[in-house]
């Protein structure tokens, strides 16, 4: 776009953003972790040498994320298999099915397993009715198992979407030139499928890891005082002990860790790009035809669904069931009243309202911003090349992804409490930390629409007289409307289930959905864990509708040609 | 009413165009000719406004372009894509000049019809463009650009995007509809084009004159016949198909215009304009000269004896290389009736050449 100059700088906002609310609460951090005091003081860091506690939340959050990855992939890679290169009924319906843990808040997700799970449970009440047991037989809750099934529940849609998407689009042929050469199904997969899935495989492991390795609320809910990542040690130092420079050393070591795998992950991602040629699905997906193929196709969407579906619907189940003989809507009801053993002042409506406010706001300036930003890093040239300075911009603002909410709440603690930017007290630091969160996703959800935007359209409207403005409305809107929509609600749900940083950042007389949930879940009592159940049902659904319409939304990307 | 004055524009360090000048005439369709690369498009951008020259001067009826945005500069465009705005169906994509302009809804759509009706379109206004064929959305592309009645459409490559079939029709479609639109009140009949094409055919049938464009140069301008008659460079001979260059000397001038090549001595029915006995020239005899003749003729002028290399039958002729004395190649079309007369390949055969299919380029030109 040919914009004059003044309007130009309006693409600086984005950057301005960035520099204030992630780079500045970032080094703030590192400042207090090494000079707490104002000079170079390295007691921080040392302590993560002295005292063995530290060290071994740093072994548990390795590992754990390790062994979250592999059963990850062992859930995974059957199911994108499946979806890749067959064609079964509903096969639209349950792909769309394996993605929904991906948009669920982690308190949701913890509440559904603790439903499940716990041992007052689902499963437990039921196994100990069916058998006529004393004592709950399962005893999942607060071990690592619950906490390494939930995160691969939460990631098995990574694997099905990068793996799956990657070996969709795989020419089946080149699996039929190696057989016509001799090579025997097994060689196949071996020294044909394997090599050219490799780099997928491996792209969606290192997510996945540092997706597990950042892993707060599924932690702090499931894994109860015994287990701590980092994330959830960070948490507690800084609001359990105000220990603000060990919270801030923690997310030090937690930030270089990330910062690691991310340059992995782009240089493993810039590598893996060969020249391959890819087909449209539809040339590679094919009915089962023999009856074993049938029962891997069957086996292995039921296994899929069990792990996906069975927590969410315990969890919608007992919130119309806890404590009472036939459905009840009592606990929903109960969110509109503030009986006088809420942990809050207020009503849990309220915080539905504040939660929703929130985000909103979150939604409103992320999207302004990001917009921006996307214009930034599509480049507006008639060749629709990136600039040199959008290429370099580009991971900067993917930057935010990589880091946990947990270390963006406590920058902002440490960064916007005192002058020039005291922040401590306003009401707006929740949704600014939620315009943050979400604005790598709305970029990510506008550049692939404005980058395939082909420039001929907007050089045809000028050249049939649509000033730039004119231009923007009639062909750039238009154009990226769904892309935009799908973007403000991909804000929404993540602003509206956001937890780590909201755990951190809230005010108690200004709770958020998170927050009361968590809470919640913490009291004894059938009317507070009713509570919580009622609203993660609740918060459930909208993510739903969202996860809905973004699919409809959806303009045909790369991997759905 | 057009004149470019000495445009000039690299792409970074890459220099496209060196000094461009040329005028275009009302009513007048110019074809710039090139190969990729050449800067024909780049050109055209420029006169759209859609790209700036480093240098020179775009005057309009004596008016200088430098500062008027692209979307006041009145002009159609037509893209090789069309680009077609996908979220608008036929009516709404020709008539967002229309509406641009300021016309009402009410006002405007008489002309679309009739755009629509001129490109023989009528009664798909309600269809989205992606459900019409590449020959349907070329033709809403060019009511597109028509239905502002620009001063002056631009075209790039319009027929660049479709199939051989479809454009050898489009073609002469194409250049009825920018010849014969109806005249207006104020407007005279023909409408004043730029069209740019690397199609030599395509650019001979449609433009009153062919600009040959070459690494960012003009090459040569002039009238279709006249270049195929008369090409200026040998750049301009190959791009337009002759393939048979042969240094020679001019042993006789105007008008007899007898040169002596390595075929021996040729007969040409012209030469350039100052050339005279003893000058060094190129002899291009043009792959329709020749004539298949009986081996056993002698005596007559523009006889060449070779051997028969390769022939491929291409239906309405056949193209037949045959080798010379020196290994050098030589090829010509030879009317599709001949192949039955050709003998097998390796064989020997005789031609004679046309004296008015054998052109002389002066030789001081030949720089490749």
């Amino acid at each position: 776009m040919h914009l004059p100059k003044p309007w130009r700088l309006l693409f600086a906002l984005p950057l301005i953003f960035l520099a204030i609310f992630y780079f500045y609460p970032l080094l703030s951090i590192l400042g207090v972790s090494l000079a707490p005091e104002g000079r170079l003081d390295l007691s921080g860091v040392q302590a993560l040498w002295t005292r063995p506690y530290l060290a071994q939340v740093l072994w548990f959050t390795l590992w754990q994320a390790a062994a979250s990855t592999a059963l990850t992939l062992l859930l995974g890679l059957p199911a994108a298999y499946i979806y890749a290169r067959y064609d079964f009924p509903a096969k639209t319906l349950l792909r769309g099915l394996t993605t929904i843990p991906f948009v669920l808040p982690t308190v949701v997700v913890g509440v559904a397993f603790v439903t499940l799970f716990g041992p007052r449970g689902v499963l437990n009440d039921w196994l100990m009715a069916a058998l006529g047991l004393a004592s709950p037989p399962i005893k999942l809750l607060n071990t690592v198992w619950i906490i390494l099934l939930a995160h691969a529940f939460y990631n098995a849609a990574v694997v099905v979407r990068i793996v799956g998407g990657m070996w969709a689009n795989l020419d089946p042929r080149l699996g039929e030139a190696a057989a016509v050469l001799g090579a025997s199904r097994w060689r196949r997969t071996w020294e044909v499928t394997l090599p050219l899935l490799a780099p997928s495989i491996a792209a969606a492991s290192l997510l996945i890891f540092l997706f597990c390795f950042t892993s707060f609320g599924v932690v702090l809910i499931l894994g109860g005082a015994r287990f701590a990542t980092l994330e959830v040690e960070i948490y507690r130092q800084t609001v359990n002990y105000f220990n603000l420079p060990l919270g801030a050393v923690l997310a030090l070591v937690q930030l270089a860790i990330t910062f690691v795998v991310m340059v992995v992950y782009t240089r493993m991602q810039a590598r893996s790009s060969l020249p391959l040629n890819l087909r449209p699905q539809s040339m590679t997906v094919r009915r089962p035809a023999t009856r074993r193929e049938w029962l891997v196709v069957a086996g292995v969407n039921t296994l899929l669904m069990l792990v996906l579906l069975t927590p969410l619907l315990a969890l919608a189940v007992r919130s119309l069931t806890l404590g009472a003989d036939a459905p009840t809507l009592r606990h929903y009801l109960a969110l509109g009243q503030n009986p006088t053993q809420s942990v809050f002042f207020a009503p849990p409506v309220e915080a539905i309202r504040n939660s929703l406010l929130f985000s909103l706001a979150a939604v409103a300036l992320s999207l302004a911003l990001g917009l921006l930003a996307a214009y930034l890093l599509a480049g507006n040239s008639a060749h629709n090349r990136p600039s040199r300075l959008a290429r370099w911009l580009d991971p900067v603002f993917l930057l935010p992804l990589g880091t946990s909410a947990v270390t963006l709440g406590l920058g902002y603690i440490i960064a916007l409490d005192e002058p020039p930017l005291n922040l401590r007290t306003s009401l707006a630091l929740i949704p600014l930390a939620y315009t943050l969160i979400a604005m790598p996703f709305v970029v990510r959800s506008l550049l692939p629409a404005l980058r395939g935007l082909n420039p001929r359209l907007r050089e045809g409207a000028a050249v049939l007289g649509a000033s730039p403005g004119q231009v923007l409305r009639e062909i750039d809107l238009p154009i990226i409307g769904r892309a935009l929509a799908a973007a403000a609600i991909f804000a929404f749900t993540i602003s509206l289930g956001e937890f780590g940083a909201t755990l951190l950042l809230y005010q108690p007389r200004y709770p958020t959905m998170s927050v009361v949930i968590y809470r919640a879940l913490g009291q004894p009592g059938v009317s507070n864990y009713g509570q919580a159940l009622a609203m993660s049902t609740l918060l459930m659904l909208v993510c739903l509708v969202g996860l809905l319409l973004i699919e409809r939304l959806r303009v045909g990307d790369a991997g759905e040609f | 009413m057009l004149a470019i004055h000495n445009v000039s524009k690299a792409f970074g360090p890459t220099p496209v165009l060196h000094d461009i000048s040329l005028e275009i005439a009302r009513g007048e369709i110019v074809c710039l000719l090139g190969p990729s690369g050449c800067g024909k498009t780049t050109l055209l951008r420029i006169v759209a406004g859609l790209e700036q020259a480093d240098a020179g001067q775009l005057l309009l009826e004596g008016q200088d372009l430098a500062g008027v945005p692209v979307h006041r500069r009145g002009f159609g465009f037509m893209f090789q894509d069309f680009a077609l705005f996908p979220h608008r169906n036929v009516f709404d994509n020709v008539a967002f000049g229309l509406r641009m302009a300021g016309q009402s809804k009410a006002a405007l759509r008489g002309r679309v019809l009739e755009m629509l009706a001129l490109v023989g379109l009528s009664g798909l206004e309600a269809r989205q463009v992606h459900q019409l064929s590449g020959g349907q959305q070329q033709r809403v592309a060019l009511a597109r650009s028509l239905a502002p009645n620009p001063a002056l459409l631009l075209l790039d490559e319009p027929l660049g995007s479709l199939d051989r079939t479809l454009r050898e029709e489009l073609i002469g479609e194409l250049r009825g509809i920018l010849r014969q639109r109806p005249a207006g009140k104020d407007e005279p009949a023909g409408i004043t084009s730029i069209y740019v094409t690397h199609d030599q055919q395509e650019a001979l049938a449609i433009a009153d004159r062919v600009v040959i464009m070459n690494a960012g140069r003009i090459e040569q301008i002039g009238a279709p016949v006249a270049l195929y008659r008369q090409p200026a460079t040998p750049f301009v001979a190959r791009f337009l198909g002759m393939e048979n260059l042969l240094p020679g000397q001019i042993v006789e001038g105007a008008p007899g215009w007898l040169t002596a090549t390595p075929l021996g001595l040729l007969r040409s029915a012209a030469g350039p304009v100052d050339a005279a006995a003893g000058d060094s020239v190129l002899a291009v005899a043009r792959p329709d000269a020749a004539r298949l003749v009986d081996l056993a003729t002698r005596a007559e002028e523009n006889l060449v004896a070779g051997q028969l290399q390769e022939v491929s039958f291409r239906g309405s002729q056949v193209k037949i290389t045959l080798s010379y004395a020196d290994g050098q190649r030589l090829v010509f079309d030879l009317p599709g009736a001949a192949a039955g007369d050709l003998p097998a390949p390796g064989q020997w055969i005789q031609i004679q050449l046309d004296p008015a299919g054998i052109s002389l380029l002066a030789r001081s030109v030949d720089a490749s």
